[in-house]
């Protein structure tokens, strides 16, 4: 019977079902579920890296053993891991070897748009692009096969709402596939000049055998419905136009978006009188097309920005312009923010208090950035905190570096943050670091890390011990506070801020939404001691408002973290747990 | 059949994606093609969240826009009212009467707005609110707010109870099945 999946949930079938024996990832949105699933299969190995080049190279020694290999991120994880991708295409794999690249076209949970086609094009390896979970788990196997007989990792790209979608898939039993013996070959697995020379060309004939195979691949699909439009679509977007468009059009649906066929092209144009390129992000199909000469239109009409849907196509190519109700008056956002309890507000206020610009990175604790705290002064990219306040501090010197701080989670530290750290230490920045360590990859919901003692399946794991690291170092300063302590907070950001040399503060407490985190009691407000004055708002906690001018806490959210009756000169939070 | 779209609003953490789950769920048994779209990640983290669930002959599309939703089934007054756009005209509005004050409204920068349903309803839509949380809590668990909405929504479908309690026993655990199954009740008799 078929069932409902997830695309993610899909592929990670696809691989089992392929024979996938090694996977190693690191998260990220919308991208996670994919390796979260396989952890599931006991056949399959499977782990979190601490980044996603070490994913790569990971998954790439696993093939050179012979075993059916795969990775999988987000597409800015693909920038990190460009570097063994573009030179993996050289050497080639033994077993296959899938990487997926989850994009995400409007940005749901990103700091960027990027179009991961472009790293398939430029590294010269073949990519498949699913739009549906039975697609997923059928690219994911097709890719496989691909992988081994053109000799390549083979890219499967999805987007969020491929990956974040579930649909009926037909799961079949697992085919085992037995380990190819390793050889050694270095003219094949050695890329030194001498070598890659040999290797480009090799790269060059490739492209060219799977040109001639995407002529005529299965999943290249034209659907003639005998119209004199065509529409040319890979992906979501497919989805999309088949909603708005029905059987009225033809259509070439591309699930091979690298490299792409010219013939195909070409014989479906010729039959059309007006082509539409119809795909998210950025004109890559419709740059092929142009270059064979086909008459078209895409982005002039759709832009690059953000997704695309069935109610945009129909009005941009239909006209039909959608009957809206809209609700009479404007209503207040409803922007996410940090969690009641979480271990993060406490140094995003002491932050704040003091007006310490703050170089940020990429977590929960970006949320830092949002009202009323609004501590954060720049998020660029994982690990980017630390590097950019080295560089800010060195050439503001004494101007910055007792006013500024760079924020990281743990996660963000092991991925890259340590590597910016080195630079702190090595080349002698006065900056202050401090590591907020929830013992958990939060944001991407809850992953183990290399901090947290666990691997992907919950099992004990190695554990690296922050402290240890940062004075192997050289670091001097390295301090440990709790972060629902507000005085300590304080107290130690002072002291480090005027320490004259580089430092590291970890803050540490687990994520409040953990399960085994044990909770206090919440906590209550005396309205007879309450004055009203909202000294408590200002730590922005969504269990506390304030309501007929009064604090009032919401038992429902709160856990008990106090942080909320540190602000209170009042006295007039009190737990709702009885007095023995 | 053409294709039906269900909309599920809430703010993040309210348990809108075991609702789509066991919705997609009930939908593929009864033999249609199903497609439900969910939104993971930043916004989850006491945003405002939406899922889509889409059920007929043959589903493309993950993704419901302005103007398509048959029904909006809210956990939270406030996302009915702004999820409103979203209603296809002649479409229904199920929704919980819980309000949850968005850090504006916490900081003081924004009101939480007076008579949402009223002015819902005075626009013309058909809107069924009432208070889950109260029914949830008197099933055993606040946490059951979504089972609540599920069992107001079964009046809508033309399905009886076997089909709905089957597609509970698949998606919730069984220590709490009991309890759901009363919130389904509560809910569908409100
Ligand atoms: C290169 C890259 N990989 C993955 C992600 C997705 N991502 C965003 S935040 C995050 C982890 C945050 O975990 P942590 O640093 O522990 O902070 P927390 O969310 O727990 O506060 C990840 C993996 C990303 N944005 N960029």
């Amino acid at each position: 019977m078929k069932k409902l999946m997830l695309g993610n949930e899909a592929f990670a079938r696809g691989l089992y079902e392929a024979g996938c024996r090694f996977a190693s990832s690191y998260p990220g949105t919308p991208s996670t579920e994919i390796t979260e699933a396989l952890a599931k299969y006991d056949e399959v190995y499977a782990e979190w890296a601490p980044n996603e080049k070490v994913a790569v190279e990971s998954a790439l020694g696993a093939s050179f053993a012979g075993a059916r290999a795969f990775a999988a991120m987000k597409h800015v994880g693909l920038n990190v891991a460009a570097d063994p991708l573009y030179t993996a295409s050289y050497t080639g794999v033994n077993g296959g070897l899938v990487i997926a690249v989850a994009d995400d076209p409007g940005m749901h949970s990103s700091q960027n748009e990027q179009d991961s086609r472009h790293h398939a094009i430029a590294s010269k390896v073949p990519m498949l692009e699913p739009s549906d979970s039975q697609e997923c788990k059928d690219f994911a196997m097709l890719a496989y096969e691909l992988s081994e007989e053109y000799d390549t990792p083979v890219l499967v790209r999805t987007a969020t709402r491929v990956a974040h979608s579930q649909s009926a898939v037909e799961q079949l039993p697992r085919s085992e596939k037995a380990l190819k013996p390793y050889t050694k070959q270095p003219g094949k697995y050695v890329m030194v000049p001498a070598n890659a020379r040999g290797k480009h060309i090799v790269v060059e004939e490739r492209t060219k055998k799977l040109i001639a195979y995407a002529e005529t691949a299965a999943v290249n699909k034209v659907e003639d419905n005998g119209s004199d439009i065509g529409v040319i679509t890979c992906g979501a977007s497919y989805c999309y136009a088949k909603d708005a468009l029905g059987d009225k059009v033809n259509y070439l649906k591309l699930g091979m978006t690298n490299p792409l066929p010219d013939k195909l092209f070409l014989d479906f144009a010729a039959k059309c009188k007006t082509v539409y390129i119809i795909e998210e992000l950025d004109g890559v199909l419709e740059a092929h097309a142009r270059a064979l000469g086909i008459d078209c239109k895409g982005k002039e009409i759709f832009g690059c920005i953000g997704e695309l849907n069935q109610v945009i196509i129909a009005e941009k190519l239909l006209g039909k312009v959608p009957e809206v109700t809209p609700y009479p008056e404007a209503l207040p956002i409803r922007p996410p923010v940090m969690c009641a309890g979480c271990p993060h507000r406490g140094v995003f206020y002491t932050l704040a208090k003091h007006k310490i610009t703050v170089s940020g990175d990429i977590g929960c604790y970006t949320l830092g950035a949002a009202k009323p705290l609004e501590s954060i002064d720049w998020t660029v990219c994982m690990g980017s905190s630390v590097s950019c306040l080295h560089g800010f501090n060195k050439v503001l010197g004494k101007e910055s570096q007792n006013k500024t701080v760079a924020v990281i989670g743990d996660s963000t530290f092991m991925h890259s943050g340590l590597n910016s750290l080195v630079n702190v230490a090595y080349n002698a920045s006065n900056s202050t670091v401090i590591i907020l360590d929830n013992s958990i990859t939060g944001m991407t919901g809850h992953q183990q890390n290399p901090t947290t003692g666990y691997n992907i399946k919950g099992d004990p794991a190695g554990k690296i011990d922050l402290e240890a690291l940062c004075r192997a170092m050289s670091f001097e300063h390295v301090r440990v506070v709790d972060p629902y302590d507000l005085k300590q907070c304080d107290e130690v950001l002072k002291e480090e801020l005027a320490y004259e040399g580089p430092s590291v503060i970890i803050s540490r407490r687990p994520c409040a939404l953990l399960k085994y985190v044990k909770h206090k009691a919440p906590l209550k407000v005396n309205t007879d001691k309450c004055v009203g004055c909202k000294s408590c708002m200002r730590i922005g906690c969504p269990a506390v408002s304030i309501k007929n001018g009064k604090a009032c806490v919401d038992t429902t959210l709160c856990v008990g973290c106090g942080v909320c009756s540190q602000m209170c000169k009042f006295d007039a939070f009190e737990s709702t747990k009885k007095e023995a | 059949m053409e294709t039906k779209n269900i909309m599920i609003v809430g703010v993040g953490g309210q348990g809108t994606l075991v609702a789509s789950k066991l919705l997609g769920h009930l939908l593929l048994s009864q033999g249609y093609d199903v497609k439900v779209s969910e939104v993971h990640g930043m916004s989850q983290r006491g945003g405002s969240v939406v899922t889509y669930v889409r059920y007929g002959d043959k589903v493309y599309s993950p993704v419901i826009d302005k103007g398509e939703a048959d029904y909006i089934v809210s956990f939270e007054i406030l996302e009915a009212a702004r999820w409103l756009p979203y209603l296809k005209e002649g479409g229904t509005i199920v929704t919980n009467t819980q309000q949850i004050d968005p850090m504006p409204v916490i900081t003081g920068a924004a009101q939480y707005p007076e008579g949402l349903a009223e002015k819902i309803k005075a626009a013309g839509v058909k809107i069924d609110a009432f208070d889950c949380l109260k029914l949830a809590e008197e099933a055993g668990t606040a946490k059951a707010v979504n089972i609540v909405l599920l069992g107001r929504l079964s009046h809508y479908f033309d399905l009886d109870d076997e089909a709905w309690m089957a597609s509970l026993e698949a998606n919730v655990p069984a220590k709490f099945l009991e309890m759901n199954k009363k919130a389904f009740l509560l809910g569908k008799n409100a």
